[in-house]
């Protein structure tokens, strides 16, 4: 049988084999996302998020190497590049449009699959480190979408990359040397542009290298799920062709959005003002970062101090680090924590009205709520999680996967 | 909750902001043939437009992203083109002996700005500088809404409102406290069009407004319908996967 089966091998198969023997990277990969891991059968669709973040991540890779064929980081010419890529360059402003929106579809995917991972105590051992990879790349992609901002050199490019350096500026003793290195000199101008650009070149390979650790931090424990119990090897599937289609079902649909507002409202999520060139000399009489960021600009201004308030922002962002600790339940999925189900909605509805306030003068009404919004947000991170967690009654586990799916 | 809504009922009823008004100032919609789905220009509105740009705009805006052979898109023939553009005194050089010189615009020529710089535009409209109208559509907020309205939006100033010395009242110009350096230039009768079409204030500032929104975009139309066919693969695309999915995980039932 044996014998019969290699006489009758294509020439294909064999150059396969001889090649395989020698890089074995198809077996490699069927084992990354292949039929060589199994996934739990139960995951919904949630789940997608973090492959349709992984395909937007290619997206902006390959968008961003044209657009870097034909962009000039220079302070007296990046403007008028961009509007050339507008104009003259072969579906430039298809590249452009699917580039700078795909930064935001990007942090939709991103956030969505967060707050997957908030909802399902995905962070919990044994999956700390697979989490703590998450922060970091999320970091990453924030750094990269800022720099990103600035380059076409517009009017909330500069002055967003004037506020958001100038930051650093209140740490003691190292503030000044920082924003002095971020500048590359004593306001932002040439040579910070310049470094921006090379930056937002190379984080995002930064981005892939996080992902491959991501993925293989995922890879030990396998995928968390809905009910947040142990799957059992009859309670799994292998992730190709189970998973393989579901996530390709899931970017589709992902696109349709994301396509819609490409072609048909493609400045929506853009500040109007970053179509007037960048103007040292006026400022804007409302600077606002992308809305990606406004959560995270709410909890800076909510702070009168500006040393505690930019503290407080990178924190905003740094307790999660800490969240596997600070969440004393054991119990992962919501599901089964009627408590902290509740107060994780509250959770999700304190985000969007930080989201919101970030976007108003911050004066009045939008002042007050935002001071409130992120009071909740550390008083949820810092005081309910583990409070909640000890105090909480969960609901009785099922005792395994196919129990819960057959009703026991 | 108390705190709450006490702030909220003192934020109703104290004055808000010149800025805070400034944002909520209602631009009238109007209708676009570019918006929707399937909006394209409408190119004769567009050739109007044009002309109420070169013999009212353009004696203080510049269009510094137009080239003339870009207006071949508003349906006139490369003849047309070429010969607008010859009407035109464009600086070249310099020549071999080291002098700049004048000669007659070509189709790969970009429009000449009215001022050679800054300082000469600003000396010349009392120290304000009129912007660069290429993308000004997509710099405001409000869009084509709000280029049109301002150039309708001059009324009396308010009693109570001091103005600036020679500045003009405008109810949209929301950006500068209402005062505007420019006075109202789209007038009932400012342009004649050749086709006869109407030149009311309204319609001129319409078929100028529509005009600037090409400037701005000139690439809506080939956006529009990439995307409808790109929507329509996407969606074959989406609906096959699904259907594919259901079938793969039929093989295990839930």
């Amino acid at each position: 049988m044996a014998t019969a089966s290699t006489a009758q091998k294509s020439t294909w198969r064999k150059i396969y084999e001889w090649h395989e023997s020698r890089l074995p990277i198809v077996t490699y990969l069927d084992h990354v996302v292949g039929t060589k891991y199994p996934a739990p059968r139960n995951l919904n669709y949630f789940w997608n998020f973090g492959f349709i973040a992984g395909f937007m991540l290619l997206v902006m890779i390959l968008t961003g190497v044209f657009l870097a064929m034909n962009y000039t980081p220079h302070v007296t010419l990046a403007f008028d590049s961009v509007e050339r890529i507008m104009r003259d360059v072969n579906y430039g402003w298809l590249m452009r449009y699917l580039h700078m929106n795909g930064a935001s579809f990007f942090f939709i995917a991103v956030y969505i699959h967060i707050f997957r991972g908030l909802y399902y105590g995905s962070y919990k051992a044994p999956r700390e480190v697979l989490w703590w990879i998450g922060v970091l790349l999320l970091l990453a992609m924030m750094a990269t979408a800022f720099m990103g901002y600035v380059l076409p050199w517009g009017q909330m490019s500069f002055w967003g990359a004037t506020v958001i350096t100038n930051l650093f500026s209140a740490l003691p003793v190292v503030g000044k040397s920082i924003v002095t290195l971020l500048w590359g000199g004593f306001s932002v101008d040439n040579p910070t542009l310049n470094r921006f650009f090379a930056l937002h070149f190379l984080l995002p390979f930064v981005i892939v290298g996080l992902i491959v650790l991501h993925i293989w931090a995922l890879h030990l424990p396998g995928s968390n799920n809905p009910l947040g119990i142990e799957a059992t090897p009859a309670d799994k599937v292998p992730f190709h062709p189970y998973y393989t289609i579901k996530d390709t079902f899931g970017v589709g649909a992902f696109l349709l959005v994301y396509f819609a507002v490409v072609f048909w409202a493609p400045n929506m999520l853009g500040d109007a003002d970053n179509y007037i060139p960048a103007n040292p000399l006026v400022t804007p009489a409302h600077i606002v970062p992308e809305w990606y960021f406004l959560p995270f600009y709410a909890i800076l201004r909510a702070i009168p101090n500006k040393l505690i308030g930019v503290l407080a922002m990178f924190g905003s962002i740094l307790v999660l680090f800490v969240l596997p600790w600070l969440d004393t339940s054991r119990i992962r999925s919501a599901t089964f924590r009627p408590v902290y189900r509740v107060l994780f909605w509250v959770f999700v509805a304190d985000c969007a009205l930080l989201t919101w306030c970030g976007a108003q003068l911050p004066e009045g009404l939008p002042l007050v709520l935002g001071r409130v919004g992120a009071a909740w947000y550390f008083f949820h991170m810092l005081i309910l999680m583990p409070v909640v967690g000890w105090l909480e009654t969960p609901k009785p586990l099922p005792a395994s996967i196919s129990q819960s799916v057959t009703g026991g | 909750m108390r705190k709450i809504v006490l702030a909220a009922a003192l934020a109703a009823v104290l004055p808000v902001s010149g800025l805070n008004a400034a944002e909520e100032a209602v631009l009238p919609k109007q209708d676009w043939t570019f918006n929707g789905v399937f909006g394209k220009f409408d190119k004769e509105q567009l050739q109007r437009g044009f002309q109420v740009y070169k013999e009212v705009c353009s004696n203080c805006h510049s269009l510094k992203y137009i080239a003339f052979r870009n207006l071949e898109a508003l349906g006139y023939s490369d003849e047309q083109v070429k010969s607008l553009a010859a009407q035109y005194q464009i600086e070249d050089g310099p020549d071999d002996s080291g002098d700049m010189f004048k000669r007659k615009g070509k189709a790969s020529d970009y429009m000449p700005k009215p001022f050679p710089n800054e300082q000469a535009a600003r000396a010349s409209n009392g120290g304000a500088l009129p912007p660069d109208l290429s993308l000004i559509v997509k710099a405001r907020e409000g869009g084509p809404d709000y280029v049109y309205n301002l150039l309708l939006g001059y009324e009396d100033a308010p009693a109570d409102m001091k103005m600036a010395p020679g500045m003009n009242y405008n109810k949209y110009f929301t950006r500068g406290a209402f005062q505007l350096a420019m006075a109202q230039q789209v007038k009932d009768g400012v342009v004649t069009f050749a086709d006869g079409s109407p030149n009311d204030a309204a319609h001129i500032a319409k078929d100028v407004t529509a005009f600037l929104a090409w400037t701005a975009e000139p690439k809506l139309e080939a956006r529009h319908s990439t995307g409808f066919r790109v929507m329509l693969y996407t969606l074959l695309f989406t609906v096959l996967a699904y259907f594919l999915k259901r079938r793969i995980w039929s093989r295990i039932g839930h």
